[in-house]
């Protein structure tokens, strides 16, 4: 085991693993952020914090991790590099370790002329690519990016993610690769809802050995009705069936759609589970967490595994720094 | 070269609402290749100018001269006679070349008549692009002749990011995904395998980021 990580544990023991994601507020209230750990840690190896998703502020993923932790959950923090340089970044993995954070998924970040600071500059000092190396660098050779070395290193479980849907479409393994070669240990994917599409994506995965070498997380997302379905077919990185939208705009009345949409995130993950080199599914419900508990039960993926050793506690170091 | 493009009349006639003798400057470089700020722009707002001022019953005297290089003292001192004439002079150049006549001529009020956009050259008439995004230090053969830093929205070097789809960018409709142009590129002459390596983190001390540049020879010196 190169971490502490609950959710390298799940996946080390060969359990499907379930991560989800919680959009932290647009406000300084952590309410939210401990009502949905407090119900989503019995249903999930991993939470995710979101960082700046769609570049809109919001309270910071480190500081929703830390209560996500205070109420039992194993948070994952999403780190992009659009707003932070090497110093920032590496700044904040110390940080983010000393106070008991575990895991990271390494993101490029959306740009931030989606966000409600379009005027804002962007860093990118580091790509996605050359976080994860830093991030595994630090971890396996307690070493800053600058060569310097430190004492205690942040033994982070290094996640990355991948678009089966990008383009180009041939360059997407090479860039999985890339991830995989450079340290990544996880891969949370884009919302799958083309499962075929995706299947011939990991095909490609298989022919080059990577499921063997990186735990893959397919990503879903629950959709409450076509209208998201049709906003997410004009997002970039996306694709969207039209057969989902037709199954969605047949179904008619709010409650009835909604079953609907859990229904079929519930088809998509029994699909995935099928799918060779398919380690777990991220489940993003963005918006409606509390949904989470019932796709994981649906999907036959509780309980979740807890029948192993609490991690260790760190030992005492005096003097360390 | 460097592209520029020229500011609505409506703000430069406002940053030049109290000045009675202007001089425009315009720069036969760069600037007169993408239309905005040689002879015949500078003819074009010294016009616009007096007609806007005399609508106001503030009428103004305004002179004109356009210069070889507005980057080049050597040029710039010829504006010296017309210069003597006037408050306030006007620059059509880029952002350099209003510095280099702010320099010269300290004791008058110089203005920018241009938005200094990017290096870039020309696609078509009418259509100018960025090309180079000044890094300091060159990877062009990393990548088949195509700028990741000027050409991704978000200068991956080991791109392309999520967003990168049907050929275009995340950001706009309008922007080519530029890993998708490297990549069609390195297809091209069979050369994807550059994009196997793993390219580390860019040493952006020699870019803007290590603060202003200076290229120092002193073996041209005089």
């Amino acid at each position: 085991m190169k971490t502490e990580s609950r959710l390298e544990r799940v996946l080390a023991g060969g359990h499907f693993a379930v991560t989800a994601e919680i959009g932290p507020p647009k406000s300084a209230s952590a309410k939210g952020i401990r009502k949905h750990a407090s119900v989503l840690k019995d249903y999930c190896d991993g939470l995710n914090l979101t960082d700046n998703q769609t570049a809109i502020v919001r309270l910071s993923s480190i500081a929703a991790a830390v209560h996500v932790l205070d109420e039992g959950g194993e948070p994952v923090i999403q780190m992009t590099c659009r707003d932070r340089n090497r110093i920032a970044m590496q700044s904040d993995i110390l940080g983010a370790y000393s106070l008991g954070i575990r895991n990271i998924l390494c993101l490029s970040g959306d740009h931030q002329s989606f966000g409600n600071h379009p005027t804002s500059k962007n860093v990118y000092d580091l790509d996605s690519v050359q976080l994860v190396r830093m991030v595994k660098e630090m971890r396996d050779e307690k070493k800053f990016l600058s060569g310097d070395t430190m004492k205690t290193e942040p033994r982070m479980f290094v996640g990355a993610a991948a678009n089966p849907f990008g383009d180009p479409f041939e360059f997407r393994v090479v860039r999985l690769a890339k991830k995989v070669e450079a340290g990544a240990d996880f891969i949370q994917t884009q919302a799958i809802f083309d499962v075929e599409k995706f299947a011939r994506w990991m095909e490609m995965v298989r022919d080059r050995g990577l499921h063997k070498q990186v735990y893959i997380l397919g990503g879903v997302i629950p959709v409450k009705s076509e209208k998201a379905l049709q906003y997410m077919q004009t997002v970039p990185g996306m694709a969207i069936p039209d057969e989902l939208i037709k199954r969605m705009s047949a179904v008619k009345g709010k409650e009835a759609k909604q079953e609907e949409g859990v229904k079929i995130c519930v088809e998509i993950i029994e699909q995935l589970k099928q799918v060779e080199g398919v380690c777990g599914v991220h489940i993003m419900a963005v918006m409606w967490e509390r949904i989470v508990p019932e796709i994981v039960q649906g999907a036959g993926l509780f309980p979740r595994p807890r029948d192993f050793e609490p991690a260790e506690p760190e030992a005492a170091q005096a003097g360390d720094d | 070269m460097i592209v520029a493009e020229r500011k609505h009349l409506k703000e430069i006639q406002g940053l030049v609402s109290d000045q009675d003798r202007i001089l425009i400057v315009g720069c036969q470089e760069c600037v007169t290749v993408c239309m905005a700020g040689g002879e015949r722009e500078v003819g074009i707002l010294a016009s616009s100018l007096r007609l806007a001022r005399s609508r106001e019953g503030k009428p103004v005297e305004i002179l004109e001269q356009t210069i070889h290089r507005q980057c080049d003292f050597e040029f710039v001192d010829e504006l010296k006679d017309k210069v003597e004439g006037v408050d306030c002079i006007i620059s059509m150049a880029c952002g350099v070349g209003v510095q280099f006549v702010a320099e010269r001529y300290v004791d008058r009020w110089v203005v920018p008549a241009l938005n200094t956009k990017f290096a870039g050259g020309t696609k078509e008439i009418g259509l100018w692009e960025e090309r180079c995004g000044l890094c300091g230090e060159c990877i062009l053969y990393l990548t088949g002749g195509v700028c990741p830093i000027a050409r991704c929205s978000k200068s991956l070097l080991n791109g392309p990011c999520g967003g990168s789809q049907k050929g275009k960018c995340e950001v706009s409709e309008d922007i080519d995904c530029g890993w998708q142009l490297i990549y069609d590129r390195l297809q091209e002459k069979g050369r994807l395998d550059l994009l196997f390596e793993f390219q580390p983190p860019k040493d952006w001390s020699v870019a803007r980021d290590g603060g202003p540049r200076k290229v120092v020879r002193e073996d041209v010196m005089l």
